[in-house]
């Protein structure tokens, strides 16, 4: 009954009097989750940018300036029954020139007004399923005739596009960025798990006589273990905390300003701040308690 | 191969509890206790081939106060080692109050060293704790409540004359009194056995025979006491069993006559005479009964 107080006052007693050892374990678990901190919304930042660009895959279909309604209609269910299409969306020009407005902004949006006549053809936007199943659409919408010329399906179809050349430089290039990005995380966080590791392993080398000690005067294993565990769980704790404080304070007076201007570092707050902190203050109070453990094993043996 | 080994020795001892009753029941009377320590034939071959002890028979019966001697390297610690189980023997048996150490579990080598207190030629105190909290640590590891811990402490710091170092830590102390420590801390729980390695080792003689004379105390509670010592001297003039040990063999084993109902002060009074050490107002005050 009296154990558990008694176990956490050795804790404390022990970061007391081993002022040093304890202040590297806790340094060493602030860097380490600071990396992580930063590490893991940069993933999920560049995996959710590339899930976007991968959503926005699809066909455009450019028609004629002087197409009908009815000829326009009539392609509409035309191309909704081509397999592997999951949408069809008419852009007419008006939208089509609202839509560019929305894209472009300063003098260029001012000039855009200047214009005397719209330069832009009313469109089908279609969306599809799978970025691999655009040729297949393509194909379908623009055959190939007997003498391999192309034949669209209406007469009103000026141009297909279809932005695969884009879609697969882009998955391409964030592919690569993620996998370096997860290499780098992976290296990272391995070299600071060592770290953890060799720092705990150090403060209980330096208290090896004193285990050795509490054995020889009939201490379970489990008795002289539970206070370095509580050790391990404080030093972590600590070294989460100040690491989560710092990662606040740069969101604040970083990030959060930024987002406001920049596309991309806008998507950083995707990851919520609350969750980042329950899983970084967790797994560095468990890394270091089960690094505390572990590490004692070898000083246990009878 | 370990497994039924151990499993064999256990139901040894077993059986010879079994022995115990069957002898009971025949004579109506207790049986004789089996002695607290025993040695047959135990060897110990450190790891490089080095026998620190070789075919070594012992046996010390309860409330017995004997001492260890013999010259540096003969094994005289290596036979301390091998009784709380720090090391085991290369072949041999090793039964503290009837039972073979190394049969048992490891997870019962604490409960084994709670009920023998062990003080180390080096002291072993835990230097970042004071004296009152290296003696009480031997309670918190018994699982001793708080308000027992409370009152034993001090008591049996009284009784090795530290009152005033109550809250001292080791490195403020002298060998003496770390060496005092070393001893309340073994005898707080009031164990069956006592073993000292060296407890005089590096001290003046008039410590030593404060040392001695608190031994000599503990042993008179009933407490067996095996003490280790290079001192010849002393263990002349303390005129008690005495096993001697060379190169890890035995080659003495005699009980010296005499001596054996005096008093504490009785035997400390002897022991200045014969060590010819003035008895000084100090530690030997504080230690009359």
């Amino acid at each position: 009954m009296g154990r558990p107080i008694f176990f956490v006052s050795e804790a404390f007693r022990a970061l007391r009097r081993s002022a040093a050892p304890s202040i590297a374990a806790i340094v060493t678990i602030v860097v380490t989750t600071l990396l992580l901190g930063v590490l893991v919304p940069v993933l999920k930042a560049s995996e959710d940018k590339a899930q976007d660009v991968r959503d926005q895959i699809g066909l455009n279909v450019f028609l004629f300036n002087d197409a009908s309604r009815e000829e326009i209609d009539q392609l509409g269910a035309e191309l909704e029954v081509i397999p592997h299409v999951e949408g069809v969306d008419f852009v007419s020009r008006t939208e089509a020139i609202d839509i560019l407005a929305g894209r472009v902004e300063g003098e260029l949006s001012n000039s855009l007004s200047e214009l005397n006549s719209n330069p832009l053809p009313p469109s089908f936007s279609l969306d599809i399923d799978d970025p691999a199943n655009l040729g297949a659409v393509s194909a379908a919408v623009t055959r190939t005739g007997p003498a391999g010329d192309r034949q669209p399906i209406s007469p009103v179809v000026d141009e297909v596009r279809d932005a695969r050349q884009d879609a697969s430089k882009i998955t391409r290039v964030t592919g690569a960025v993620k996998f370096i990005l997860i290499v780098l995380a992976v290296l990272l966080l391995l070299a600071s798990l060592m770290l953890v590791g060799n720092t705990i392993r150090l403060s209980i080398y330096a208290r090896r006589r004193e285990v050795e000690v509490m054995r020889l005067v009939g201490a379970t294993n489990w008795f002289i273990r539970w206070p370095f565990m509580i050790e391990g769980v404080i030093v972590g704790l600590t070294g989460a905390l100040i690491a989560v404080g710092i990662l606040w304070l740069g969101k604040v007076t970083v990030v959060d300003p930024l987002s406001d201007n920049l596309n991309l570092v806008d998507s950083l707050s995707t990851m919520g701040f609350l969750p980042l902190v329950i899983i970084l203050v967790s797994s560095a109070m468990i890394v270091s308690a089960l690094g505390s453990g572990i590490t004692l094993r070898r000083f246990l043996r009878v | 191969m370990a497994l039924t080994r151990s499993r064999s020795t256990r139901s040894r001892a077993r059986g010879q509890a079994d022995a115990q009753k069957r002898y009971e029941a025949r004579t109506g009377s207790p049986a004789p206790m089996p002695p607290i320590v025993a040695l047959k034939d135990a060897t110990v071959v450190y790891p490089g081939g080095h026998v620190a002890l070789e075919r070594v028979s012992i046996e010390v019966m309860r409330g017995e106060f004997a001492f260890v001697v013999g010259p540096t390297g003969c094994g005289k610690s290596t036979l301390i080692k091998l009784l709380i189980r720090e090391v085991e023997p290369a072949s041999g048996e090793v039964e503290i109050a009837g039972h073979d150490i190394n049969g048992m579990p490891a997870s019962r080598v604490p409960k084994l060293r709670r009920r023998i207190g062990t003080v180390f030629q080096d002291f072993k105190l835990l230097p970042n704790r004071t004296v009152y909290d290296n003696v009480a640590y031997a309670l918190q590891v018994i699982g001793e409540s708080r308000s027992e811990i409370r009152r034993k402490t001090p008591e049996i710091i009284r009784l090795v004359g530290l009152q005033s170092k109550i809250h001292n830590y080791p490195d403020q102390l002298s060998g003496g009194e770390q060496q005092r420590v070393s001893i309340a801390r073994a005898f707080v729980n009031h164990p069956p056995l006592l073993l000292a390695d060296e407890p005089t080792g590096n001290l003046d003689p008039e410590t030593s025979i404060g040392i001695m004379q608190l031994l000599y105390r503990i042993n008179r509670t009933g407490t067996t006491v095996l003490v280790v010592t290079h001192d010849r001297e002393m263990v002349d003039k303390m005129r008690r069993r005495v096993i001697a040990l060379e190169d890890g063999r035995l080659v003495r084993d005699e009980v010296s006559g005499g001596y054996h109902d005096e008093s504490t002060r009785e035997f400390a009074a002897r022991l200045h005479r014969e060590l010819e050490v003035e008895p000084s107002t100090g530690v030997n005050d504080i230690l009359d009964w």
